[in-house]
């Protein structure tokens, strides 16, 4: 352990000794949750100091009936869909797009936005769809896609619109009041484009602290620190400790063009239902690269299987030990919920580095 | 009138003339010897007291070719290090080829010329062989290869060192647990070369044969306890195999773990985990815990053990599990990979 | 919740270049980040750069970066090139 390192841990276990009372943090962000597990930093936290996993898994909370629709247009003749290798196990109610693709279905995985317009140029016959997920840090690029077909006039490139706002869903769960939450830490690559600014209305509203942090050991037990720190002097303000990276005002180039090619929109989160304001549509202008439009797709409800927990395990309210399927009829080889398939999910996150909540210091 | 390809056909499978040739001219001109030129249906081979250890292996790798190697030498290798890591010489090989309907010669030839002189490296010899053409397959356009390939079979035999006691059987609590050098690089490179990736990286894949490697230690008066290379599940899937198998935990010191920083930042920009990723020219060992010091230096007498370091040990915490300590002193558990892992964005 | 990884400008056209760590080249859109040039290190995210980097926040920001510069640039993987390799 690095003398920084011990400090911080240190300093924060002389903050929450002040508190007295159970603390509860919500990282709001899938790569923060896995950052977290992969360096053991919950080994180094006081007891009184319990971090929550929060709804920051943009795989997690796409809602089963965007899955089964992808699905559905994977399967049709003449139709290539193209996703971020991240969505390719997560159940639907067919199976996932693995399933589908070992079956036939013609499933491509792109590491970029860009590379599925490039398909559609290469495949002039076929029709692809591009499965838009992810939150702001990930959003600009599906713009910049759309975009460059329109100037190139790929129009056999369309987009099965998923894309979800953080913010927003943060202020929900604030606003649900089922978890008590302390404050947050905020997502650092989500803010590179929306900017610590963004979280003025949490702050603002809700009187909650928020600090933005990056996904190294040190900055996220200092991001720890200043929480506690803000909590002992019962304040609430946005810090941004991640301000070589991230700035207050955020991507503005990145920003213009989501603003340009997107409206904000009520749209489903799994578990959570519709959350006013919290997602992404195409703007009128683009509606043509609209893939459930386009395909004439209705969209169906979400069914969530029997005792899965994910909804509560997005919210913070239970861990994912509590959840009856967990371990048992769920894991990562056979998920059930879209918590345990997703690489960042917590329940994938808590079975891969701790599945065994009796061991030593968790 | 005599027709030139230069491209694999159907008819080179159909066993006449074509394909006579194609044996004649382009694996036995590369791969002659004793055994194998007289293209008898089996080979003889010579087997003086001891155990025989025997051992298959298929190779279906896309791209064939990447950096580092390709699937001849991956074969090769591959296979004598499974008989290597039983404690045996690896004595002799078989070869079964599976060539795709369009594949070009000169590949063909490469492949082969690799598999040469990774025996040669090795010192065994390919003995017997045989080799079938199939139809294009379908769906090679969008799973990470655009042209024609072939697939490998091989089956090899090794004589075990005698005075060899290699058992999962014999692990006990502080034994100390060794690896050869750094993990990672294959998986990876073989990542960078995949159609779509647009990934590129000096990263090789560090495929070898490790039978010399593993002799010397196997003959150094160290008490080694057990051998296995992390290939498809990496460092995880070798560490689970042994805390199952002994009921017994693992412990992991994350900064003794030989990572090059190119196969770090590589492996965080596709979002993979390292210790998860196959190598192809690495072995694990368990050795007494007395003998970590000596059978460490003896591996980075070798060529293929420079970079060789002691990563942790055996112990009798329960329940049985394999935890890493973490560069920052946290701890968290290191488990198996699910399956396939795929580059991801969040 | 996203991947970013940190990496630095080796080639720069309007509005594509290839970014450099330690000999993993990437070929990137810069499109979201029309201020970076060619030298500048960047943050890169499914494709694109999304912003841009001091390098000695970069340096400070991620911990195995450090390890990296201090080390003599040679055979990336530090493992002996296998002979007979093709």
């Amino acid at each position: 352990m690095t003398a920084a390192i011990e400090n911080l841990r240190a300093e924060l276990h002389i903050l929450c000794e002040k508190l007295r009372r159970r603390v509860q943090i919500m990282e709001v962000c899938g790569t923060h949750t896995v950052a977290i597990f992969r360096h053991g930093l919950r080994a180094l936290l006081p007891g009184n100091l319990r971090l929550v996993s929060g709804p920051g898994c943009p795989v997690c909370v796409t809602a089963q009936r965007h899955i089964d629709a992808a699905i559905e247009l994977a399967t049709r003749p003449g139709v290539m869909l193209a996703t971020y290798g991240d969505m390719l196990r997560v159940p639907g109610r067919r199976g996932s797009l693995e399933r589908q693709r070992a079956q036939g279905a013609r499933v491509q995985v792109v590491t970029s936005s860009r590379a599925a317009v490039q398909l559609a140029r290469e495949n002039p016959q076929r029709a692809v769809v591009f499965l838009g997920v992810g939150f702001e840090t990930t959003a600009p690029a599906t713009a910049v896609a759309v975009l460059e077909a329109e100037r190139d006039g790929v129009d056999n490139f369309s987009v099965l619109m998923c894309h979800k706002l953080v913010v927003p869903a943060m202020a929900a769960l604030l606003a649900a009041g089922d978890v008590p939450l302390d404050g947050f830490i905020c997502p650092g690559h989500v803010s590179v484009i929306i900017g610590a600014n963004a979280y003025r209305p949490i702050v603002e509203r809700h009187g909650r602290p928020c600090v933005v942090t990056g996904f190294e050991p040190e900055p996220i037990l200092r991001g720890l620190v200043q929480l506690a720190r803000q909590l002992v002097e019962r304040r609430a303000a946005v810090e941004n400790a991640y301000a070589g990276v991230v700035r207050d005002e955020g991507n503005t180039t990145a920003l213009g063009l989501m603003q340009r090619v997107f409206v904000p929109a009520d749209v489903p989160w799994r578990a959570l239902g519709v959350i006013p304001q919290s997602g992404l549509e195409l703007a009128p202008p683009y509606h043509r690269f609209d893939a459930i439009g386009r395909f004439g797709l209705t969209l169906g409800d979400d069914e969530d299987h029997p005792g899965c927990l994910c909804g509560p395990v997005i919210q913070g309210k239970v861990e994912p030990t509590e959840c009856p399927l967990f371990g048992r009829a769920c894991t990562p080889i056979e998920p059930v919920g879209p918590c345990m398939v997703s690489s960042e999910g917590t329940c994938a996150a808590w079975y891969k580095y701790h599945r065994h909540a009796n061991r030593a210091d968790d | 009138m005599r027709q030139s390809f230069d491209q694999v056909v159907l008819a080179h499978g159909g066993g006449g003339e074509l394909m006579a040739r194609l044996i004649r001219e382009h694996l036995l001109s590369a791969l002659t010897n004793e055994h194998l030129a007289p293209l008898t249906d089996g080979a003889v081979l010579k087997w003086p007291a001891g155990e025989l250890v025997f051992t298959t292996d298929s190779y279906v790798v896309t791209p064939i070719e990447f950096p580092g190697g390709d699937i001849g030498r991956l074969a090769v290798a591959g296979t004598v290090n499974d008989l290597a890591v039983m404690g045996a010489d690896p004595v002799a090989l078989s070869l079964g080829l599976i060539l795709e309907e369009g594949l070009a010669l000169e590949t063909l030839d490469r492949v082969v010329a690799s598999i040469a002189a990774t025996a040669r490296e090795a010192g065994v010899a390919v003995v017997t062989g045989d080799t079938k053409v199939i139809e294009r397959r379908h769906g090679t356009e969008t799973q990470g290869g655009d042209s024609a390939g072939l697939l490998i079979n091989t089956a090899g035999v090794g004589r075990r060192r005698s005075g060899v006691r290699l058992d999962v059987g014999r692990i006990e609590a502080g034994d100390a647990i060794l690896i050869n050098g750094t993990l990672a690089d294959h998986g990876l490179a073989v990542m960078s070369v995949r159609h779509g990736m647009e990934f590129e990286s000096v990263l090789r894949s560090d495929v070898a044969p490790l039978n010399g490697l593993v002799a010397r230690l196997l003959s150094s008066g160290a008490d080694v306890k057990f051998l296995r290379d992390p290939t498809r599940a990496g460092l995880a899937g070798v560490l689970a195999d042994i805390s199952e198998a002994t009921g017994l935990s693992v412990e992991i010191d994350e900064a003794q773990v030989p990572i090059s920083p190119t196969a770090r930042h590589a492996a965080e920009m596709l979002g993979l985990d390292p210790l998860t990723v196959a190598n192809e020219g690495k072995v694990v060992c368990v050795v007494a815990a007395q003998d970590a010091q000596r059978a460490r230096t003896t591996l980075r007498s070798h060529p293929l053990g420079h970079a060789a370091a002691q990563i942790g040990k055996v112990t009798g915490t329960q329940p049985p599990l394999v935890e890493l300590r973490t560069r920052v002193g946290g701890r968290r558990i290191v488990q198996r990979p699910y399956g396939e892992e795929l580059p991801r964005i969040c | 919740m996203c991947l970013a990884v940190p990496a630095q400008i080796v080639e720069a056209s309007e509005s594509e270049a290839v970014v450099d760590l330690q000999g993993n080249r990437l070929r990137v859109s810069t499109v979201l980040t029309p201020e970076a040039a060619l030298g500048d290190w960047v943050l890169v995210h499914a494709g694109f750069t999304i912003t841009r980097l001091e390098e000695r926040e970069a340096l400070e920001t991620w911990d195995y970066l450090r390890q990296i510069l201090d080390e003599p640039p040679e055979t990336a993987n530090g493992s002996v090139p296998s002979k007979g390799a093709s």
